[in-house]
């Protein structure tokens, strides 16, 4: 056996006199290597197991071990953490934002040259106070800082998050929004009950709520606005853009709630569906002809 | 057809014959005695057997299979065959597989990604007789050629292909061709047949490791 380590066996980093489940679990989960070899025989040679079936024996006990203890962590990441990541996302996005406007008016009295939002509250965090105000305009400065890294911080988090979560919305949606509608539903399983219709409009409710009493046009989107298939389609096209993309997020969301398992065919299926779409506008600059097929 | 090796046979159930292997039942499939039934519709390497591919097994295989799921087809596996790695990706479907290797001495269960090898190569062993492939993501070929290190040099390859993880819109032959080519620098293809209608949009290949 060498002693590179990413030619080494799972069982070389456990202590064969004392095998403990957790160094077990743990080799098996997180260990790697460039390339399999007879890892029975070398386990044997390396005195870890006496024989061939006294290594399986363990092998056998250590990868369930090792898988029940992931399911059971994959399966903990769930929808209301995700749900508490994103909205503590935008209140941090939001606060810092509006107390950068309050710096930046205050620190403009005291020092030459400073700018507003975020990055200019990061650079006047940077100045060393001289006296009692602009030590508080600095301190101020340093919190607004600290809050945008949360906020930072908690966008990373939530990008890690929200594939464990719903994986297939996830692919679909992009992280984020993903987490945002998991939001506004309340939860994946309320998401996943939701009808297209409503997915569509999640985050409009202004809108829908105005048109239901009469006082303006039914909202052709809410929050999915922010994916590209629809604010990147031209705006003739959107409605419909949109009603495809809310029709395969909700059986993403589906998915996710009841099997959670990923399928690549969904969204093929919706890639399909958008090129046509899209394809809609290249027929009408090239030939006038009308290019839906609704 | 295949020589079925002594850990699965012909047997009758429900007034036709279908295969069996000895092991605890796991799905609900009917039982004589010791042996359960081999449900070839719910299992694509089942189906191969089913419809007499050149499949060459002798019972004992050293086996990796990819994309285990909740255990069906790998349970079969594993009564017939010796050490059988079980990859899968999906935690949900982990949860019933455990219950199945819980019930078996010779499978290993690894909550792994298929298409990243290095991080099951410190687990699972070179030289395998087999490798078997039921996995429905995109690049199910460079799968089947990342995976095979693990076999032995005339190691035999089991792959359903699922047109519509490559592309849902291209006819399933186009689909299956361009997957059998980029197989044809690691295997020599020894047979292929559509598993329709059981498995519809699927084809079975056996290969050998070049």
């Amino acid at each position: 056996m060498t002693s590179n380590a990413a030619d080494s066996g799972w069982f070389e980093s456990v202590d064969s006199g004392d095998l403990v489940a957790a160094d077990l679990r743990a080799a098996i989960r997180t260990g790697a290597a460039d390339a399999p070899t007879d890892w029975p025989t070398a386990a044997v040679d390396a005195g870890f197991a006496a024989d061939t079936d006294d290594y399986y024996a363990t092998l056998r006990e250590a990868t369930i071990e090792a898988a029940r203890e992931a399911v059971a962590e994959r399966e903990g990441a769930d929808d209301q953490q995700l749900l508490h990541a994103v909205r503590a996302m935008d209140d941090a996005t939001r606060t810092a934002n509006e107390l950068a406007e309050r710096c930046h008016e205050w620190a403009a009295t005291q020092f030459a040259d400073v700018d507003s939002g975020i990055d200019g509250a990061r650079d006047v965090a940077t100045h060393e106070p001289t006296d009692p105000v602009e030590e508080r305009i600095v301190s101020l400065a340093e919190r607004i800082d600290g809050l945008a890294t949360e906020a930072d911080e908690l966008r990373e988090f939530i990008k890690r998050l929200a594939p464990e979560v719903a994986p297939n919305l996830a692919e679909m949606a992009g992280p984020v929004l993903a987490a945002r509608l998991i939001s506004l539903a309340g939860g994946l399983d309320s998401l996943a009950k939701k009808p297209s219709g409503t997915v569509q409009v999640l985050g409009a409710e202004d809108a829908l709520f105005a048109h239901l009493a009469g006082r303006g046009p039914s909202p052709k989107h809410g929050i999915i606005y922010t994916h590209p298939y629809v604010n990147g389609t031209r705006p003739a096209d959107r409605g419909s853009a949109a009603r495809a993309l809310a029709g395969k997020l909700t059986i993403a969301a589906r998915i996710d709630h009841y099997s959670g398992d990923f399928r690549p065919e969904i969204h093929d299926e919706l890639a399909d569906r958008m090129a046509t779409i899209r394809a809609r506008a290249d027929d009408d600059d090239g030939n006038d002809t009308e290019g839906s097929d609704d | 057809m295949t020589d079925l090796p002594d850990g699965i046979q012909q047997r009758e159930f429900d007034g036709r014959q279908r295969l069996a292997t000895r092991g605890q039942p796991v799905y609900g499939e009917p039982t004589d005695g010791e042996w359960r039934c081999w449900d070839a519709g719910r299992s694509k390497l089942g189906a191969m057997l089913e419809n007499g591919m050149a499949i060459d097994l002798s019972g004992g295989e050293g086996v990796l299979y990819l994309g285990a799921a909740s255990g069906t087809t790998v349970s079969h596996v594993a009564d017939f065959a010796g050490p059988t790695y079980a990859v899968e990706f999906a935690p949900r479907p982990m949860g019933e597989l455990l219950e199945v290797a819980e019930a078996r001495k010779n499978l290993f269960p690894l909550l792994k990604d298929a298409r990243k090898p290095d991080t099951y190569s410190h687990v699972v062993e070179s030289d395998l007789d087999l490798l078997v492939q039921d996995v429905a993501t995109r690049g199910q070929a460079s799968v089947a050629v990342d995976n095979a290190r693990f076999l032995a040099d005339d190691g035999q390859l089991l792959l359903a292909i699922k047109a519509r993880s490559e592309d849902v819109t291209a006819d399933p032959e186009t689909v299956f061709d361009e997957v059998c080519e980029e197989l044809t620098d690691t295997y020599e293809i020894t047979d292929r047949q559509r598993l329709d209608p059981s498995h519809d949009d699927h084809l079975g290949v056996v290969a050998r490791k070049r």
